[in-house]
């Protein structure tokens, strides 16, 4: 096969030449729209309110038909998602049990404890050994740490409580993920009507699906366990998918001259064979699932996620980054974890002699059973065993209150001028340039800037989904977004590209970094909010700092990769031709590694987006807000409406840029 | 050597990638020509072709990358669907079956050995090779069986439970070639299987693979991009180029009488020595018989250190050791300087 599909795809000519004297026709005319427009055409710059698209109603109207009327005959729609949410709860409750209440009889404040949870030093133990078995003594002592960290600072109750919810939310994500993967990769048809569905389903803030799954599926933690599926199972389709059509076209002929059946192929051959790319999608799982727990503890999650929650609500800073910390050790144990076993290929087992036997077969398993027993028998006489001692929890919580009013004591007028300085002198013209263009030109010239980087299809797609925007009512609210996303990115960018041009070619630096960036990407967005606030209380500063933070890592990532991957003989040939150091990175590096740049900025868009919605908490005016307001009074259209403007502006910028990045390739002749 | 039971026939099978390409050739009668098929924009992976492969025999499919012998060989095993033609496994038409037809006939007839070996990397090399018999639903006992006396048979006892990747490269393709046999195939396909190998360690694998035919005599089907490989090992050859089967003969056919400019290219540097058999310059034995023997099947240039001791005439002998004919020391002479 491999040989007989070499025929050349032949490069486009790229319409460069009209394409400068198109850009100025178009820009002249923007800016005359804009200028004088404003006399002549009020309607280019506020949408008429007699056509605009009664969004909110449909889509409230819809949710109401689906709670009070859809039904399959036997049983309503209700009755179906509320049986799912029952169905979820019952591995729900035992894990809950087992990690935190332990078995009750009984309802309410009246409950009796049966069988008490497992005991922290069991915990700690079992995770060790996971830890142990996965990744050796280094792993197994990290891994041991984090949990011991949790119980020391008091948070083991509502880290247990987060991990309950995690246990039961990954394996589903896992298991759904992957069958709709490789639904998808048998069907083409199914693939092409899910990508759309998962690109929505990852570019739409969290908290617009919120409210409908509240109704749906009830108040409380097997809402929050959707949720996070929802959330989590998008990346998993994904790389299901992309690791199975990676699997060699010889191991698919294998499975069919051996005469594999389909169920044969698909879990004897394909599966396994892509077992260890599969595995970075349950490491995404597990990293994306703790950091929708967390959020989901606004519809009823509890654990971690509430303790932030509740301390940023009384701008209690020590107690909120208390939790956060805890979040931080939880989240490095799991994916620690998940990608120790991720790496891990089978141990060769030759040369020893084959015992059989439970002892041998099992020894971890054992190991946890002893350990199991032996702790809870102890923890009847011993409750220090049972839970960790109160008396000698550590709490931090003061020290980091402290620690804030002395920043602010000394240095409240640094900050507070450099949060000024960047308020007035960039961020509010910014934002003030941005409310005062017109809808219509802006749309034109997305649509036109599409065209010109994709042709038609892209233009139409772009000039859609903003029209669709400002005629649903968002475009002030999605111009506050751009105005916060792009000051963001921007400050993103002018941090990580110089970090990444620094240390792309110093090794051990590199890896340095490239520790640091892993553990701020592990974090759950929830966490960033934290020291932001602590310094610059709220706004839009402290936001778009706490964007900053979450976004940075994306854009050191991808402009690394960018340089490393540049041909080393390209840089050679530079040298023997006598560059400078800058002309080899202005002329040469850079330019070549401008595709994965642009790619670093998708991603660093994306991440901003994401965590714009989440900074609605520090009193933001954008959609997020309106997001965060609908979540708050129930109002599902409001959320949806205003949580697909933000998914709009997210897709708007990947096509666009995708578009861009492939055109730069092409014309680099790297495609 | 006339008539033999041909086990794989394939006529007028042609291979067209690109939309509606079934549709275009039926609209050009069934055979368009290159120019027609690029102009459409579609590729002629595999044009016209026929052949027979007789029962006990390898039969090489030789060409270059892109002249289409991969997809070939997975239109003769089915993995890829021919766009018109027919294909005959012992007069079945494998086109007529259906799909569960055809993993019987492949899970019990169909053995190919691949180029990157696919090994599945999760499993043993005990695991790989029993892996076959596995599908088809065989108990643990008696496939592990099988399976150790094939990983014998193909030199690899004592590896049983090591994994692929702890494996070089030739002990992966052993593994490969034994698992291809676990099912005892009548047909056995090997695309490329030595490609992916460093030459000594595929000239060690040429040879182990005659050893292994000269014992098991399964029906081959050969695909390599190596024109000496094909001379080596093929009773007969089929030479590709853009899809289409330029010449298929006796490696002597082929070094003698190449048929185009294009398959001269190939034999020209080929000792005519090492390709033509005893029995092509043999004359008719007259008068007296010759003691020193050859046999018929030996080629001039393993015949010729036998005159060194003088003689002038050997005895050609066919496998039964009646004598067929004579070689004289002159024709083999005169070969030899042709180079």
């Amino acid at each position: 096969m491999a040989d007989t599909h070499n025929s050349a795809v032949p490069v486009q000519p790229s319409p460069r030449v009209n394409g400068v004297a198109a850009w100025a026709l178009v820009l002249c005319v923007f800016a005359l729209l804009w200028l004088a427009g404003s006399s002549v055409a009020d309607w280019a710059f506020d949408y008429p309110k007699a056509f605009m698209i009664p969004a909110k109603r449909w889509i409230g109207d819809g949710m109401k038909w689906l709670l009070n009327e859809a039904s399959f005959g036997l049983f309503t729609f209700l009755d179906l998602t509320r049986f799912i949410a029952a169905v979820i709860d019952i591995p729900y409750r035992t894990a809950l049990s087992l990690l935190s209440t332990g078995f009750l009889q009984g309802q309410g404040s009246s409950a009796i404890q049966i069988v008490p949870p497992l005991p922290w030093i069991a915990v700690i133990g079992i995770v060790s050994l996971i830890g142990y078995h996965a990744g050796g003594r280094k792993l197994a002592v990290l891994v041991g740490a984090c949990f011991t960290f949790l119980a020391v600072f008091g948070q083991w109750h509502s880290a247990m409580v987060t991990l309950a919810s995690i246990i039961v939310a990954v394996p589903m994500g896992v298991m759904f993920g992957l069958l709709l993967g490789i639904m998808a990769f048998r069907w083409p048809a199914f693939e092409r009507a899910i990508i759309p569905v998962l690109d929505l389903m990852q570019t739409i803030p969290v908290f617009a699906y919120l409210v409908p799954i509240l109704f749906l599926f009830g108040f409380g933690p097997t809402a929050a366990v959707v949720a996070t599926l929802i959330y989590a199972l998008p990346p998993m389709t994904r790389v299901t998918i992309l690791s199975l059509r990676k699997v060699p076209s010889e191991i698919v002929d294998l499975g069919n001259m051996i005469g594999c059946n389909r169920r044969q192929m698909t879990w004897r051959v394909m599966v396994p064979s892509a077992k260890d790319s599969l595995m970075v999608g349950v490491n995404q799982v597990i990293m994306l699932s703790l950091n929708m727990v967390i959020i989901a503890s606004m519809i009823g999650a509890g654990g971690l996620g509430f303790d932030v929650l509740s301390a940023l609500r009384r701008l209690n800073i020590g107690a909120g980054l208390e939790a956060g910390l805890a979040i931080v050790a939880l989240a490095i144990a799991l994916d620690r974890l998940s990608q120790a076993y991720a790496n891990r290929a089978a141990q060769p087992h030759h040369g020893e002699q084959v015992k059989t036997g439970f002892i041998y077969r099992h020894p971890y398993t054992l190991a946890a059973i002893v350990l199991v027993l032996l702790t809870m028998t102890a923890g009847v006489f011993l409750s220090g065993v049972q839970d960790y001692p109160p008396d000698a929890v550590v709490s931090t919580g003061p020290f980091w209150s402290d620690l804030v009013s002395w920043i602010n004591v000394n240095f409240y007028d640094t900050l507070e001028g450099l949060k000024n300085a960047l308020l007035l002198n960039a961020m509010i013209p910014f934002k003030r340039f941005l409310l005062g263009l017109p809808w219509l030109g802006v749309i034109g010239l997305i649509a036109f800037a599409g065209y010109s980087l994709g042709g038609l299809r892209l233009a139409a797609t772009v000039g859609t989904l903003a029209f669709l925007i400002a005629a649903t009512g968002q475009w002030e609210k999605a111009m506050i977004t751009t105005y916060l996303c792009g000051s963001a990115v921007v400050l993103a960018s002018l941090i990580g590209i110089p970090i990444a041009i620094l240390v792309a070619e110093r090794d051990r630096m590199w890896r340095v970094v490239q520790v640091i960036i892993d553990t701020l990407q592990t974090l759950p967005s929830f966490v960033y909010l934290m020291p932001a606030v602590m310094l610059f209380r709220v706004g839009d500063f402290t936001a778009m700092i706490a964007v900053v933070a979450y976004a940075v890592a994306p854009a050191i990532r991808y402009t690394v990769l960018g340089l490393q991957n540049v041909d080393p003989r390209l840089i050679e040939a530079g040298k023997t031709m006598g560059c400078t150091p800058w002309q080899l990175l202005t002329r040469i590096r850079l330019k070549l590694a401008m595709p994965e740049i642009m790619l670093g900025l998708n991603q660093t868009i994306m991440f901003a987006l994401s965590m714009l919605v989440i900074t609605a908490l520090v009193g933001t005016r954008d959609l997020g807000q309106e997001v965060y307001i609908a979540l708050t009074k129930a109002d599902t259209g409001r959320g949806l409406v205003a949580g697909l403007a933000v998914a709009f502006i997210g897709i708007i910028a990947d096509r666009l840029i995708s578009a861009g990045a492939r055109r730069t390739r092409q014309s680099l002749g790297l495609a | 050597m006339t008539q033999q039971e041909a086990k794989l026939v394939c006529r007028n099978v042609w291979k067209i990638f690109g939309d509606d390409a079934a549709e275009f050739l039926s609209s050009h009668n069934g055979n368009p020509s290159l120019d027609n098929l690029s102009a459409a924009g579609l590729v002629g992976a595999v044009r016209d072709v026929n052949l027979q492969v007789h029962a006990g025999e390898i039969f090489v499919i030789m060409g270059l990358s892109g002249s289409g012998k991969s997809t070939l060989v997975r239109c003769l095993s089915r993995l890829i669907e021919p766009t018109a033609g027919e294909i005959l496994f012992k007069g079945e038409n494998l086109l007529a079956a259906d799909e569960k037809r055809m993993i019987e006939i492949r899970r019990h007839h169909m053995g190919m050995v691949f180029q990157h070996f696919a090994l599945l990397p999760h499993m043993t090399v005990l695991e790989n090779v029993a892996f076959p018999l596995d599908v088809q639903g065989m108990a643990r006992a008696k496939r592990e069986e099988r399976a150790r006396q094939i990983i014998d048979l193909v030199g690899l006892s004592g590896k049983e439970d090591f994994f692929p990747r702890e494996l070089s490269g030739g002990q992966q393709q052993r593994v490969g070639i034994a698992r291809s046999l676990a099912v005892e195939p009548e047909l056995w396909f090997l695309d490329e299987p030595f490609s992916a190998l460093d030459p000594l360690i595929r000239r060690e694998m040429q040879d182990e693979f005659a050893r292994l035919q000269s014992v098991l005599k399964k029906t081959i089907i050969f695909i390599t991009h190596d024109f000496d490989e094909a001379i080596r090992l093929a009773d007969r050859i089929a030479i590709m180029k853009d899809g289409a089967v330029v010449q298929a003969g006796t490696p002597e056919d082929i070094v003698l009488a190449p048929a185009t400019d294009y398959v001269a290219e190939f034999t020209r540097n080929v000792p005519k020595a090492k390709v033509v058999k005893a029995q092509a310059l043999m004359k008719p034995a007259k008068g007296r018989i010759p003691k020193a023997q050859v046999s018929a099947r030996a080629t001039i240039a393993d015949s010729a250190p036998l005159f060194r001791e003088g003689a002038a005439k050997l005895a050609v002998i066919d496998e039964d050791g009646s004598v067929i004919g004579v070689l004289e020391r002159a024709d083999v002479v005169d070969m030899m300087m042709q180079g």
